[in-house]
């Protein structure tokens, strides 16, 4: 098979950068197997229980970048215990006592330690990208230690973590000898931080691109920093209040329109509507902009200001934004690929809602719109058609309707001939989320046509088994599928047990499938794990086999039961 | 707060006992099963989502809303006043509705609820101070007149509605060339000098740092925000307001 040497074919297999190519690459004989496997830089891990450090090491000990993702997606809405697992410890450790030289590490609902930033930052002399997104378990500590080690970060970037930061000292402990700071994010800290230290680090950062903020970095400080670094192309901005009339709302607005290269804008975690107008001259050039931070911006403030965005690509924004202000983007967003709308008051009495009546100006003024992500207040099967018929390349699709459990309020029939005409509709459609009132007609669609499909998010849907099997007989390419409150039981579980080999994970909860049958997939499939979380008093659980599983998580694995579990979870 | 109400499993063991916990399964109603009955057993059990059986009670309500005279045994009827109690404050036309809450639902991050929670509290109090997008009113002394009257900035959208709306208001209280023709005439810088020079009124306003300025410097927008006090001055008390107007005139000769 090798018509080449060996070094030929390392540099052919360089440009190979997606990973299922290159898994795809590696199965093809044992020779390129293994020139892939010195190769590999880049590694993702879709869930860290499914292999483990040390085989991961053997194979590939050129690693560079490797991605992490722990929990399942549900402990997001706390359905998941928080010692339920994905501690990142292990893994550092066990790099650090190999010698590979990491550079990057990216988690994602991963429990992150001090100990392990501090072991991490002493132990790879290259170090240069962390990327953190919704993890926990660290405080400030842990970041201090980052800044204070790793000498040539580059990336520092904290998305949504929950950290303890009481201690703001840590911005203070990047050397005076750090300059190669490309991006860092610390939105997400509640705590302060040295405000000249950020200062001086942003100015001997030249290289620095992406900068957001957290709320309590005070205007003037902002203003100083958009001075030092007018070279930005990511900014998010913490707190912005401030009297436009003023003479800091002027040297914020000179400030800003210095900073010609920001495409991406986001933050406002703390704004005053008003003051919008400083940021207009940015954002003709803005093609993301988050403001699903922002409940002040709304009304006239916020279309005004979107009116000025033209070439935006994505949106995330509240549904404060109403179905008119969706009108407005609609009108003005001719590039707009992605859009989510959020909440903004989840348990409210929702009057800020968008309808369908938003989503549908959406899909008409946006044709190139491919993924959403929708909370609204109600949705109806006419929409979903014409939505279905105006964006047809739709990647990802999630809906969330308030009310879960709520019918085409014109009809009063179910959505299943809404999500049908989606599914049929988008060919290319890789993750669907669905809600509302659902029979198993809606899945009968979606195993027909959802030919793409790899994840699929349902609750409080579906009459019978019936409908879990449409999907796991259809969708061919399913590889994360979350049920949680459906009539889905054990026949429907046992139907393929082979089938969630083929997966990434399943999970189940407050469905009808039992111990005993849970038991059964175990039994019959060792190459997975499957677990039983039972969060109630456990005296509660007696083992009888007919007893409802009240959540249940399995997924694919080559090293077998975990470790490290809590007693919330047994593994079966 | 948020009432966790789980869509657990069924109660352990079968039976009818009620737990304590507000379980959804308690409502369950089973296709062709209208009556009571167990829990356990008794053949396909096609469970419809426990939310949805909520909000039918929901819709009911508003007619039954009986919640004594419980029989305990009759598991339906225990569950169906048990919704009933979640959710009457929901058909209470007197409260606002209380939505029963579902853990986990809608699937917003906590992160970010948290984030939204901490965000609202700080905009309301911040915007009760500033003007936003509500009404502005502002005091309107005029020097001589016997008492105040109160404009809000935000019903006009320039300085000439405003004036307009002044002369109106003060028509009765002035004294001399003033009247409605004076006031209006502050735009006029040619004019203005008459007004100084005269008893005629200049109008002026004190904005956000104390500072009594001239009306009709500063952008429409900037005015309305920056605005907290009008006053109509004495022409003569107004000389020291606007010392560019008086240079410039004097250039001009």
């Amino acid at each position: 098979m090798n018509y080449f040497p060996d070094e030929v074919l390392e540099h052919v297999f360089d440009s190979i950068a997606s990973h299922k190519d290159r898994n795809s690459v590696s199965l093809v004989c044992k020779s390129w197997y293994r020139i892939e496997r010195y190769s590999r830089r880049r590694v993702f891990i879709g869930n860290c229980y499914s292999i483990s450090p040390e085989r991961l090491i053997a194979r590939f000990p050129g690693l560079k970048s490797l991605t992490l993702k722990g929990k399942p997606h549900f402990a997001d809405f706390n359905l998941v215990p928080y010692d339920w697992g994905g501690f990142v410890y292990p893994w550092i450790k066990a790099l650090a006592e190999s010698g590979i030289g990491l550079e990057e590490l990216r988690l994602k609902r991963m429990v992150v330690s001090d100990e392990s930033l501090e072991l991490l930052s002493k132990s790879f002399a290259n170090f240069k990208s962390l990327v953190l997104v919704s993890c926990e378990g660290f405080s400030a500590d842990g970041l201090a230690a980052v800044a204070a080690n790793c000498r040539f970060l580059r990336e520092l970037d904290l998305q949504e973590n929950e950290v303890d930061d009481h201690r703001g000292h840590w911005l203070s402990c990047f050397p005076e000898s750090c300059t190669s700071l490309v991006s860092l994010n610390f939105a997400c800290l509640k705590g302060e931080v040295n405000l000249g230290a950020l200062e001086r680090l942003v100015s001997r950062s030249p290289n620095l691109k992406s900068l957001r903020l957290n709320r309590l970095v005070p205007l003037d400080t902002l203003q100083k920093l958009l001075m030092r670094a007018p070279q930005l192309v990511d900014l998010g901005i913490g707190s912005y209040v401030h009297d436009p009339s003023s003479e800091a709302s002027n040297k914020l607005k000179h400030a800003i329109q210095r900073c010609k290269s920001i495409v991406s804008l986001s933050g406002f975690l703390e704004v005053a509507p008003r003051c919008m107008s400083a940021i207009y001259p940015i954002c003709g050039n803005l093609t993301t902009l988050n403001l699903s931070y922002a409940p002040g911006l709304h009304g006239n403030k916020l279309t005004k200001l979107i009116q000025h965005c033209r070439k935006l690509q994505r949106l995330w924004i509240l549904d404060r934004i109403g179905d008119k202000g969706l009108g407005v983007v609609a009108s003005t967003c001719k590039e707009l690929q992605e859009l989510r709308v959020f909440p903004s008051d989840p348990f409210g009495a929702g009057n800020d809602a968008v309808t369908e009546e938003g989503l549908v100006l959406v899909s008409a003024g946006c044709p190139k719109l491919n993924s959403l992500l929708y909370f609204c207040q109600q949705m109806t099967n006419a929409a979903l058609i014409t939505v279905a018929r105006n964006c047809p390349n739709f990647i990802r699709f999630r809906l969330c309707i308030l009310d879960p459990v709520k019918p085409d309020p014109v009809t009063n029939q179910p959505l299943d001939e809404g999500f049908g005409a989606i599914v049929q509709s988008c060919k290319r459609l890789k993750r669907l989320s669905l809600s509302g009132l659902l029979t198993d007609q809606v899945f009968l669609y979606i195993g027909m046509y959802a030919e793409q499909l790899e994840m699929l998010s349902i609750a409080f849907a579906a009459d019978s088994d019936k409908g879990m099997l449409y999907v796991l007989n259809g969708c061919k390419k399913l590889r994360k599928l979350e049920i949680r409150d459906c009539p889905f039981g054990n026949s429907a579980l046992l139907e393929d047990v082979g089938k969630y080999e083929t997966m990434r994970s399943l999970w189940m909860s407050s469905c009808e499938v039992t111990l005993g049958g849970c038991k059964t997939v175990a039994e019959k499939m060792p190459s997975l794990n499957v677990e039983i979380i039972n969060e109630s008093d456990q005296t509660e659980f007696n083992l009888d086999e007919g007893q409802k599983v009240d959540k249940m998580y399995l997924y694919r694995t080559l090293v077998g039961h975990r470790k490290d579990a809590p007693e919330s979870v047994w593994i079966l | 707060m948020e009432v966790g109400l789980k869509m657990g499993m069924k109660g352990g063991g079968g039976g009818d006992h009620v737990k304590e916990k507000m379980g959804f399964e308690e409502t369950e109603l089973r296709l062709g099963l209208p009556g009571g009955g167990g829990e356990a057993g008794g053949g396909e059990v096609v469970r419809k989502r426990g939310f949805s059986e909520t909000v039918d009670l929901k819709l009911n309500l508003s007619s039954k809303q009986d919640t004594s005279g419980i029989d305990p045994n009759e598991e339906k009827v225990t569950g169906l006043t048990k919704d009933k109690n979640l959710l009457l404050s929901a058909t209470d036309p007197a409260k606002p509705p209380a939505k029963a809450q579902v853990v986990g639902w809608p699937p917003v991050r906590s992160f970010r609820k948290n984030m939204l929670a901490t965000t609202t509290t700080t905009e309301k109090s911040s915007s009760d101070e500033s003007s936003g997008e509500k009404a502005a009113f502002v005091k309107v002394s005029m020097d001589g007149a016997p008492y105040l009257r109160k404009v809000d900035l935000r019903m006009y959208t320039s300085y000439h509605q405003l004036s307009d709306a002044l002369a109106k208001m003060f028509s009765s209280f002035t004294i001399g060339n003033c009247g409605s023709q004076g006031v209006k005439d502050f735009m006029n810088e040619g004019k203005l000098m008459d007004l100084l020079n005269g008893s005629d009124y200049v109008p002026t306003y004190e904005d956000k740092d104390g500072d009594w300025m001239l009306v009709g410097d500063v952008p429409w927008e900037m005015f309305v925000e920056s605005c907290k006090r009008l006053r109509i001055m004495k022409g003569t008390e107004a000389i020291g307001l606007a010392p560019k107007a008086v240079e410039k005139c004097k250039k001009r000769g």
